[in-house]
């Protein structure tokens, strides 16, 4: 009887525990995604709008109290993908130059600190880089280009292309630090420099994971709201250039979603942009995948 | 039978940081040989290797003494680009171990470093070496594959085309077929006998009947020490040091 019991425990139990928790992981996510899907459509069913002008026109005056209005969010989808891919633009050389710096420049025990920094680097809130960006950064731009206000794309784009610096740095090195050490011996072997070694087999080697990196770094980026909101000047117009402000998905909805009722417009659209957000991160989550499956295949 | 020498070395010391690795060896390797090293795994055979290319180098707290001569040139020389030695003495390893590009980029891959741009030269090169080791048949369609799609034994042949495309003068096998089943084992043995016409090979081996099979001299390593160097008949036939014996006949190792 006892036995019995005793195995039912170690048994039975721990697996129903771990199948009870993973169902509710897979029930929750499948409600958050039914949960979007149906608060995002609202705008198209009970208001009538169409999915084309919600991601072409920048026409952006949504009705409160059950008015209607016009809800075009192409200036923040717009503005969303430009800070994203300038931040991408700016941090991917820096991090690819440092991970090389760590993973193969750096003497050992430097290498190990400078991972260790880099660890507490991704940890760090986005508001702090945010706050940095409005102390530091946005002054300096308005100083150095004459403007009246540093609010702009060039602002938000760098406060995040620091954020996600760490990230792909961190992912890259690991992944340089992967590459079977028969590669460097082989390369050496036909009388290739170091840095030909690097460049022409360990990038190659890599090239899965630094991808991997770019693209949780693209996510990390096209999803973060606070920092950008900080210092992206929240102007709902097309920036005339990247001196100019403009305003993001996530911005917007930051700043809007405590200021509208439930059921009005305004707030339908806002999670209709959180909808589109979570499509597009999905997206991004099927190239990770896409990319280190075709890594493991090669 | 007198014969040129490709390489010697003469009261050749190796440590790694204070650990002696090789203990005074001096021996000269005819040139168009095959010349097998046997002994016990930790013996020195792949230092003794590493130190005609200077892989050496690359190990911290690695110390070499003596001299060495390929062609009558002291490879430890100030004057001596360890790059440019490397190009002239090649290195098969004993994990096939291609790069994780196409085959046509691997064997491109050593000429290209020298500074080989010309796609039609390179094409050359790449069937010529490809051939040279038996597995241009085999690849000729495939050229664009990923190397990683050929089979363990195809990947040493690729290994050994990829060092000859950079013509060297000396080739380094640090046993080669360790890795391998019989049937590549055999293939592999064939085509280094077929080499030994135009290049000079040193081949680790740590099979007896393998250096029985292809080679024409042996060396044998104990603790660091080279205990016989002989014609490999004589060797296998009538060893001159009883340590040498003893290894042969399987008493130790
Ligand atoms: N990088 C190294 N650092 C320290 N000791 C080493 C290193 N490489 C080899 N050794 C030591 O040198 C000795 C000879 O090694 P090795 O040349 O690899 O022998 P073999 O190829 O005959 O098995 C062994 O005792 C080994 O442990
Ligand atoms: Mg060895």
């Amino acid at each position: 009887m006892a036995s019995r019991l005793r195995k039912w425990q170690t048994e039975y139990l721990g697996r129903t525990l771990v199948t009870a928790f993973g169902l509710f992981v897979v029930v929750l996510t499948l409600g958050i995604l039914g949960f979007l899907g149906y608060k995002g459509s609202a705008t198209f069913i009970d208001y009538g709008h169409s999915l084309t002008e919600f991601l072409i026109s920048s026409k952006w005056s949504p009705g409160e109290a059950g008015q209607s209005g016009s809800i075009g969010s192409a200036v923040f989808i717009i503005g969303s993908l430009e800070v994203s891919s300038l931040a991408l633009l700016l941090a991917t050389p820096l991090s690819l130059a440092m991970a090389i710096f760590i993973a193969e420049v750096a003497p050992q025990r430097l290498s190990t600190t400078l991972r260790s920094v880099l660890e507490i680097f991704v940890g760090i809130p986005s508001v702090v880089y945010g706050w940095i960006g409005l102390a530091v950064l946005v002054p300096f731009i308005a100083d150095l280009f004459h403007l009246n206000f540093g609010f702009s794309v060039l602002s938000a784009a760098l406060v995040l292309a620091l954020m996600i610096c760490p990230t792909i740095t961190s992912v890259a090195t690991d992944s340089l630090a992967a590459t079977p050490n028969e590669y460097r011996e082989a390369s050496y072997a036909l009388g290739s420099t170091r840095w030909q070694m690097i460049w022409h087999v360990k990038l190659r080697a890599a090239i899965p994971g630094i991808l991997t990196g770019v693209v949780l770094g693209l996510a990390r980026a096209f999803g973060e709201a606070l920092a950008v909101a900080m210092v992206i000047g929240q102007s709902n117009r097309f920036a005339s250039s990247l001196l100019a402000p403009t305003n993001t998905l996530t911005a917007v909805i930051t700043a809007n979603m405590g200021n509208t009722t439930t059921g009005s417009e305004y707030n339908d659209v806002l999670w209709s942009m959180a909808a589109l957000l979570l499509a597009i991160s999905l997206l991004f989550i099927l190239l990770i995948r896409v990319i280190s499956r075709r890594g493991q295949a090669s | 039978m007198e014969t040129e020498t490709c390489v010697q070395t003469s009261a050749l010391n190796l440590y790694y940081s204070d650990f002696q690795a090789l203990r005074s060896v001096s021996l000269a390797i005819p040139r168009k040989h095959i010349t097998a090293l046997i002994g016990p795994s930790g013996c020195g055979k792949s230092s003794f290797l590493k130190v005609l290319n200077r892989m050496t180098d690359l190990i911290d707290h690695c110390r070499v003494e003596g001299q060495v001569l390929l062609a009558d040139e002291d490879i430890y020389a100030a004057a001596v680009d360890p790059i440019m030695l490397r190009k002239r003495v090649g290195m098969v390893f004993q994990k096939p171990n291609p790069f994780p590009m196409s085959i046509y980029d691997n064997i491109a891959y050593g000429p290209r470093l020298h500074g080989q741009k010309g796609k039609h030269q390179l094409d050359e090169i790449v069937e010529k070496s490809l051939a040279a080791a038996a597995l241009w048949e085999e690849t000729k369609d495939r050229l664009k594959k990923s190397a990683l799609s050929l089979s363990g034994g195809q990947q040493q042949r690729l290994s050994i085309a990829r060092a000859l495309a950079v013509e060297p003068e000396l080739l380094l096998m640090d046993e080669p077929t360790s890795a391998l089943d019989p049937i590549s084992t055999g293939k592999i043995e064939e085509l280094v006998f077929e080499l030994k016409r135009s290049y000079t090979i040193i081949i680790v081996t740590h099979n007896m009947q393998q250096a029985v099979r292809i080679s024409d001299m042996t060396g044998f390593f104990l603790l660091g020490e080279l205990v016989e160097f002989a014609n490999t008949n004589n060797m296998f036939t009538a060893p001159q040091d009883k340590r040498t014996e003893d290894y042969i006949t399987g008493r130790f190792g």
